[in-house]
C-alpha cells in the first residue's frame, strides 16, 4: 500500500539519509525546524545543524558562505520567508555566483491553509524562476520529495525544492525516474494534455478520470522540475493533443503556466489554458476549502480541458 | 473600569482566545496568552481610540508586530465593540474577516498587516514619522516578540526611530523567553534586548508584563526626544498551567479535554 505522509516529513527524513552519506551536507533553519522537519537532521547530526533564529536574510548569506567554503548547505524555512524575505540575498549572494546552496522551503502554496494570505507563498516559483541558473523542483509526493533532495545534492549550483505541508498519498513508485528537467508522463492520452506540478498531480489525475467518462482521453504529465523546463515534452505533447491545460498551486503568473506558455508561444498552435491562482492573494481557510474556492479542483481542470476541445 | 473588573476581563479574554483556537483547531496559544495585559493596557487604559470610528484621524495606532498573537487582539477588539463577539468563533475559517494573521483590509480596528515577523514594528515606526511630519499628536505603539527581535529589520527600525527622535513611538517587548524551536537562548541568543534598545537610543523601562498597572505607568512615563522601549517580562501561555513556559504550545490548538481543563482553570464561562 502506497504510503501517505507530509512532504515536509519526507524532506526531513531524506536529509537525514543524505547526511549519513555525505558529511559535507549541513542543514540550516530559521526557527522553524519543528515545522520544516529539519529537526530530524538536528537530532541526528547536531554538529551539522545550524539554527539561525528568525533571521532569514542572514541565513541565506551564511549559506553562501558555507557553500564558498566547500559545504553543501540545505537552508530551510517557510517558502514565503525563504524566497520572499531573503530574495535579494538569494539573487546576489547565491544565484549570481552559482553558489552550491539548496533551499528546501516548506509550507508552500495555499495548502498552508488557516495561517492565511500572509503565509501562503503563491509567487515563490515566479521569483526563483527569474534567476539564471536556478533549478526548481516541485515534488508531488513523499517519494519524489526524497528523490528531489538527493538530486539537488548532485547538482552544482542553487536548487529550490518547494515542499508542501499536507499529508499526501504516494502516487509515484520507487522506480519512477526523477531526472532533473525531464517531465514524467503519468497517464497517456491524445485529446488533451494536463501538465501539472506538486499537489495538483493527484487533482489532475482525477480530472483525467472525469474526462474519460465523457470519452475524452487526457494525458497527465508530471512537471516535478519547473526549471529547467522540459520544452521537448511540452512541444511533443502539444503537437500530439492539440490542447494543453496547466495546473499548479501557484499564481498563473510566473509559475508552471507561464513556463509552458513561454515554450508554446511561437512554436505551437495548440489551444492553451492555465489552472492556478488567478492573480489574487490567498486567505485563511482549510486547504480543501481554499482549493475549491480558487478553482484548484478536478472539476475545474476538466471543464477547462473541455472548453478547449469545443 | 475598576482593577478587579480588569483582572476578571483578562481571564475572559484568555478564555475567548482558547475557544477561538479550539474552534478552528489551529493558531498560536502561547504568544497570545502572554501579551493579554500588554494589549489591555493600551486598549482599556492608555490609547486614544474610538471603536465606533476605527479610522478616526487622530487615533493612536497599535500595531501587533508579532501578528501570530492576533487572537488576543481580536478578543479585545470584539470586547471593545469593533465587531460582534460571535465573529470570534469564525477565526481562520473561509471568508471570515478574522484572518490567521492581522489584516487591515478586513478587520475593523487593525492598523497594519503583520504576520511576517519584523515588518510590523517597521511599519509602526513609519507611522510615527508621518505623525511628526503631519504635526499630528497621536502615538504609535508596536508590540514585538523576543524571537522576532532576531530579524535585522527590527534593528533597522530602531535605528531610524532614534534618528528621527520619535518620542511618539513606543516599542513593547513581550519577553517570554521562548520561540518556536525552544528558548531564545537555545535558538539564537540575542543577549540583553533592553540594553541593545538602550544602545540604539531608546528610553527603556522594565515591567512585569502581567501587571496591568505597572504597564500603564510605564506607558504614561514622559519621554522627550527619544523613542520608548518597554520590556514586559511575561510568561508564554500565561494563565493555563500546562501551557505556561512550554514552547510546545507556540502553535498548537488544544484538544477537547485540554480546552475544558484550561477553561476550568481560568474559572470563567465562555458565552456566545
Ligand atoms: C519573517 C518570519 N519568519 C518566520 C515566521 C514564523 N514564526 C511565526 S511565530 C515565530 C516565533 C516567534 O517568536 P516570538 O517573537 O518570541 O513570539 P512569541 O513567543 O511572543 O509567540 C516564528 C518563527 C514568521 N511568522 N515570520
Ligand atoms: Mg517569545
Amino acid at each position: 500500500m502506497a504510503e501517505s505522509k507530509s512532504l515536509r516529513v519526507a524532506y526531513g527524513e531524506a536529509l537525514v539519509e543524505l547526511g549519513e552519506k555525505n558529511k559535507n551536507v549541513v542543514v540550516m533553519d530559521a526557527d522553524l525546524a519543528h515545522a520544516t522537519m529539519t529537526n530530524s537532521f538536528a537530532a541526528a547530526y547536531p554538529d551539522r545543524f545550524f539554527n539561525f533564529g528568525i533571521a532569514e536574510a542572514n541565513m541565506m548569506c551564511a549559506a553562501a558562505g558555507f557553500a564558498h567554503s566547500g559545504l553543501i548547505p540545505f537552508a530551510s524555512t517557510f517558502a514565503l520567508f525563504g524566497t520572499g524575505r531573503a530574495y535579494e540575498q538569494i539573487r546576489n549572494s547565491i544565484s549570481y555566483v552559482n553558489a552550491n546552496v539548496k533551499f528546501g522551503l516548506s509550507h508552500s502554496g495555499l495548502s498552508v491553509g488557516e495561517d492565511g494570505g500572509s503565509h501562503q507563498s503563491i509567487e515563490d516559483i515566479a521569483l526563483m524562476r527569474g534567476l539564471p541558473g536556478m533549478t526548481i523542483f516541485v515534488p508531488c509526493d513523499p517519494l519524489e520529495t526524497k528523490k528531489a533532495v538527493f538530486a539537488a545534492a548532485e547538482i552544482n549550483g542553487p536548487v529550490y525544492i518547494r515542499v508542501a505541508r499536507p499529508v499526501v498519498d504516494t502516487i509515484t513508485t520507487p522506480n519512477t525516474p526523477f531526472v532533473p528537467g525531464k517531465a514524467n508522463v503519468m497517464r497517456d492520452g491524445s485529446d488533451v494534455c494536463i501538465m501539472a506540478t506538486g499537489l495538483m498531480l493527484p487533482v489532475a489525475l482525477n480530472a483525467a478520470r472525469l474526462l474519460e467518462e465523457d470519452g475524452i482521453h487526457a494525458a497527465v504529465v508530471n512537471f516535478h522540475t519547473i526549471k529547467p523546463i522540459d520544452s521537448d515534452c511540452i512541444l511533443a505533447m502539444a503537437d500530439r493533443c492539440g490542447a494543453v491545460v496547466t495546473a499548479e498551486e501557484h499564481s498563473v503568473i510566473g509559475g508552471l503556466g507561464s513556463a509552458v506558455a513561454e515554450v508554446l508561444a511561437g512554436h505551437s498552435s495548440a489551444k492553451f489554458a492555465r489552472v492556478g491562482i488567478q492573480d489574487k492573494f490567498g486567505k485563511s481557510g482549510k486547504p480543501a476549502d481554499l482549493f475549491a474556492a480558487y478553482g484548484l479542483t478536478a472539476e475545474n481542470i476538466a471543464a477547462q480541458c473541455k472548453s478547449l476541445k469545443q | 473600569m475598576s482593577e478587579e473588573n480588569l483582572e476578571q476581563k483578562a481571564k475572559q479574554i484568555r478564555a475567548d482566545i482558547l475557544k477561538m483556537l479550539y474552534t478552528c483547531q489551529s493558531g498560536h496559544p502561547g504568544g497570545s496568552l502572554s501579551c493579554v495585559e500588554m494589549l489591555m493596557a493600551l486598549y482599556y487604559k492608555v490609547a486614544n481610540i474610538d471603536p465606533s470610528n476605527p479610522k478616526m484621524e487622530n487615533r493612536d495606532r497599535i500595531v501587533l508586530s508579532k501578528g501570530h498573537a492576533c487572537p488576543a487582539l481580536y478578543a479585545i477588539l470584539a470586547d471593545k465593540g469593533y465587531f460582534p463577539r460571535e465573529d470570534l468563533w469564525t477565526l481562520r475559517q473561509l471568508n471570515s474577516h478574522l484572518q490567521g494573521h492581522p489584516d487591515m483590509m478586513k478587520t475593523p480596528g487593525v492598523d497594519a498587516n503583520t504576520g511576517s515577523l519584523g515588518q510590523g514594528v517597521s511599519i509602526a515606526m513609519g507611522m510615527a514619522i508621518a505623525a511628526k511630519y503631519k504635526k499630528a499628536d497621536y502615538k504609535v505603539y508596536a508590540i514585538i516578540g523576543d524571537g522576532e527581535v532576531q530579524e535585522g529589520l527590527v534593528w533597522e527600525s530602531a535605528m531610524a526611530a532614534a534618528h528621527y527622535k520619535l518620542d511618539n513611538f513606543v516599542v513593547m517587548l513581550d519577553h517570554n523567553g521562548l520561540q518556536i524551536d525552544g528558548s531564545n537562548e537555545l535558538v539564537m541568543s540575542i543577549g540583553n534586548i533592553m540594553a541593545k534598545f538602550q544602545a540604539f537610543g531608546f528610553e527603556c523601562i522594565q515591567v512585569d508584563g502581567h501587571d496591568l498597572d505597572a504597564i500603564v505607568k510605564a506607558l504614561q512615563a514622559p519621554v522627550s526626544g527619544k523613542p520608548k522601549f518597554i520590556c514586559c517580562e511575561t510568561v508564554k501561555g500565561k494563565g493555563v498551567s500546562f501551557m505556561e513556559n512550554n514552547f510546545g504550545w507556540h502553535g498548537k490548538a488544544p484538544s477537547e479535554d485540554q480546552y475544558n481543563a484550561a477553561i476550568k482553570e481560568l474559572g470563567v464561562a465562555v458565552n456566545g
